[in-house]
């Protein structure tokens, strides 16, 4: 049996777990604002969250390198600076990371939020709390499917993200070669038993996850119903 | 003192109708509010509490909560609001609910007391049936001893003999914490029992009769 090399899993694990967590903390304010807004810019900002989904990852990676390369300011600014490379980095991969998966975060969360019932918001504000505690204490809190969906899914996402990774990141052993790459990589070099092992194990682990996520959805319907 | 005088665009039944209601309620005084469902009753009670926009000023005893210069906010006006749906919070425990507006548990305990629902304390509010729920959102309304209570036809849910029961106990709790309330009801003999003033909502304005004019409305109804 092909020996499996497990840095590229950890490193995609790594990338999803912290990618995740980051988009997490600003998509979450952010998913509150649109379904809390009514302005004539909702449709707009809508539309620049869904983009990633529909955009090439090809694009989105040819964007996100011109974004993070050194000629750019930004790419500029950090090297000159603080000496940070973003292209071809981990760090780059995770920043390229969060915009290929912000929709992910996002649409579950606003969904979540737009199906509560508005009068226990506006019964929130009316004793005297703010928008922070009422998205904190009684938002999140109602809508756990919504937030596990909106995790699990972005991380798992994550894992499986290909296109823009390996035009943002390359495929640098122990730095950027992540699982999915490993995989074309392996795919390159003809070493199809490996290549069908890795595959079978990401193939696995997207469909535990996403078990996992309609169990937890239909006990905590089920425990809502049932009250 | 509630002194309201504002105005504010409506979709009726009769299509879009400028609400304009002008009138000053004295402290301690229960009114009902009447009228055609779409005539604006709770469109009203909103824009008192700050939840929707409108023109005008509001004021309670001293304290401006609307006028040309300053809107407050729902959270800076300390109104207690019974919505129609109660609107609890469902991840929280009865209790819970309460003290989420109000840390001070002496107040809860005897509110709970009060509508005899203290060993429900602990209960999800799911799992109360819709009377439970209709007292634990007026104990909740009533946590931050609020100046003005609104009750948004808060029997809705419940049966004759629990509306009769639970008509008695907002009386009672009226008197107890001293609040302005108004509360928006279509029953009539529900209004009688229970206000000191009635105002009817017709095309757009408000119309002030003592209870004792609803007796002539009710034989005519009989």
């Amino acid at each position: 049996m092909a020996a499996i090399e497990w840095t590229p899993f950890l490193l995609s694990f790594k990338l999803a777990g912290l990618t995740a967590a980051i988009l997490f903390c600003i998509a979450l304010p952010f998913a509150w604002f649109l379904s809390q807004t009514h302005s004539r810019f909702k449709p707009f900002l809508e539309a620049v969250t869904a983009l990633p989904i529909v955009l090439p990852p090809s694009v989105l990676g040819f964007y996100m390198l011109l974004l993070l390369s050194h000629n750019s300011p930004i790419g500029e600014f950090l090297e000159s600076h603080f000496d940070i490379k973003l292209a071809f980095s981990f760090t780059g991969l995770v920043i390229a990371s969060c915009f290929y998966s912000f929709p992910f975060m996002v649409q579950p969360l606003q969904s979540g939020f737009e199906a509560l019932n508005p009068h226990m918001i506006e019964a929130s504000y009316l004793a005297g709390k703010g928008s922070w505690t009422t998205l904190c204490r009684v938002a999140l809190p109602n809508i756990k499917p919504s937030l596990i969906t909106a995790i699990v899914v972005t991380f798992a996402h994550t894992v499986g993200e290909f296109g823009v990774v390996l035009m943002v990141g390359g495929n640098i052993p122990d730095e950027t070669r992540v699982a999915s790459v490993a995989i074309y990589d392996l795919v390159e070099t003809m070493d199809y038993d490996r290549a069908a092992l890795y595959s079978g194990i990401l193939l696995m682990f997207s469909f535990a996850v996403l078990v996992a996520v309609y169990f937890f959805n239909r006990r905590h319907n089920l425990r809502v119903g049932s009250m | 003192m509630l002194f309201v005088d504002i105005a504010k665009s409506i979709k009726g039944v009769d299509g879009t109708v400028t609400l304009r209601v002008k009138a000053e309620v004295k402290s301690g005084t229960f009114v009902v509010v009447m009228g055609e469902s779409g005539s604006g009753k709770t469109t009203l009670l909103r824009c008192i509490a700050g939840l929707e926009q409108c023109s005008g000023t509001i004021a309670v005893g001293e304290e401006i909560w609307q006028n040309e210069h300053k809107v407050l906010s729902p959270k800076e006006r300390n109104v207690g609001f019974v919505f129609q749906d109660y609107a609890l919070f469902d991840n929280m425990s009865v209790k819970e609910n309460l003290l989420y507006v109000n840390r001070d548990e002496a107040l809860a305990v005897s509110l709970l007391k009060m509508l005899e629902i203290v060993a429900l304390s602990d209960r999800n509010v799911r799992t109360l049936s819709g009377g439970q729920k209709q007292r634990v959102a007026l104990a909740r309304a009533l946590m931050r001893r609020p100046k003005l209570l609104l009750m948004d036809e808060p029997f809705s849910a419940l049966d004759p003999r629990m509306r009769r029961k639970a008509a008695k106990e907002i009386v009672t709790l009226h008197k107890r914490f001293g609040t302005t309330t108004l509360m928006v009801s279509h029953d009539i003999e529900e209004a009688k029992t229970m206000a000191d003033e009635v105002w009817f909502v017709e095309k757009g304005a408000i119309v002030c009769h003592s209870p004792t004019y609803l007796d002539r409305l009710y034989d005519e109804e009989r």
